[in-house]
């Protein structure tokens, strides 16, 4: 099983592929709602991608408050 | 009428299949002027399905298949109307959308939903009348009801329990979880997943497929295999309109409106 680091880095990666924001401007605790400039819908879309990578089922409800991406991949982590 | 092009979806007849079109900007939310169009193709069905074999249903918004009903306008009417009106109001739109959402199930002809993005609330709804569901890879369900104080009130739970496994259906509806395709066809739901953007040339192709079949058989094996839960559908108007009345429904409902945050369509 993948370490939380490297599931962070993961998550950085593609995140800073699809919403076009270059990989360095992204660190494990920043808002990603602010970073990438997402909504909601956005954010949904970035799950969905996620659990497609990861081959995981997320419960939306487990991102609830959430908007870093330390815990993000902790959350995810817990589903691999 | 073969064609037509209204506000918020048009329709036309596409090599046999009509192809029904939401258009509503942001995401095809179902509010009157939706269902008063929805009512026009209820009426023109039966001349189309003269000439066509399958229908589908799709957006052709970037945002999705549709994000369900019009809420803003739920809440607004709601505001403009002394509470007995606005619940008689309710009442009739359901039960005007419960007769399209009829028509479609029980429509002789194989009718396929071609969904993408946010298929949430009544857009899942209508997704859930027709036969066959193909869903684009990024496609996302939710049943986000219960967040408001409320049940699906187009003929969801119904359709759900018809379709999916009961423990499978008191997850997504006490939750109101959103879900992928992955979960949506292992559950079940989904038949075929297409890759981003396909889902409309995949039913398209769909559609060519069952267009080989006589069209009889096809209407009376549907018919078989699909039965209208009728009593259940009367049965879940009743309940929204005993759920509607309370303050918490209002409440919820103000609060999806004014929220000018980033997480409206998180739970």
């Amino acid at each position: 099983m993948p370490t939380t680091d490297h599931t962070l880095d993961q998550i950085l990666d593609l995140a800073a592929a699809h919403f076009k924001v270059p990989r360095e401007k992204l660190s494990a605790d920043d808002d990603f709602f602010k970073t990438l400039g997402i909504d909601s819908l956005q954010a949904l879309d970035l799950l969905t991608r996620l659990e497609h990578h990861f081959r995981i089922d997320l419960p939306d409800y487990e991102l609830q408050g959430v908007s870093d991406f330390r815990t993000l991949a902790n959350r995810i982590q817990a589903r691999l | 009428m073969n064609d037509f092009k209204g506000q918020t979806l048009s329709w036309q007849i596409v090599n046999g299949a009509i192809e029904l079109a939401l258009h509503r900007d942001p995401c095809n939310e179902i509010g009157s002027l939706t269902l008063d169009e929805l009512e026009e193709f209820k009426a023109a069905l039966p001349g189309l399905g003269n000439e066509a074999h399958a229908l589908i249903v799709h957006s052709t918004l970037k945002a999705g298949f549709s994000a369900g009903a019009d809420l803003r306008e739920l809440f607004q009417r709601g505001q403009e109307m002394e509470k007995g009106a606005a619940l008689r109001e309710v009442r009739e739109f359901l039960e005007r959308i419960h007769s399209v959402m009829n028509v479609l199930d029980a429509a002789p002809l194989t009718t396929i939903a071609a969904v993408h993005g946010v298929t949430f609330g009544g857009g899942f709804e209508l997704a859930l009348v027709c036969d066959i569901i193909i869903a684009d890879r990024m496609a996302r369900f939710c049943f986000p009801e219960l967040r408001l104080g409320l049940i699906p009130g187009f003929g969801g739970i119904p359709r759900l329990k018809r379709d999916l496994g009961n423990a499978v259906v008191r997850d997504l509806l006490l939750t109101g979880r959103s879900f992928n395709v992955m979960k949506a066809q292992q559950i079940g739901l989904v038949s075929q997943i297409a890759a981003e953007g396909e889902a409309l040339r995949v039913a398209r192709a769909t559609a060519s497929q069952v267009g080989k079949f006589d069209r009889r058989t096809a209407a009376a094996a549907k018919e078989f295999v699909k039965p209208i839960p009728y009593e259940e559908l009367k049965r879940e108007i009743d309940i929204f309109c005993d759920l509607y009345s309370r303050p918490a429904v209002e409440e919820g409902l103000r609060k999806f409106v004014e929220n000018e945050g980033v997480q409206p369509y998180l739970p």
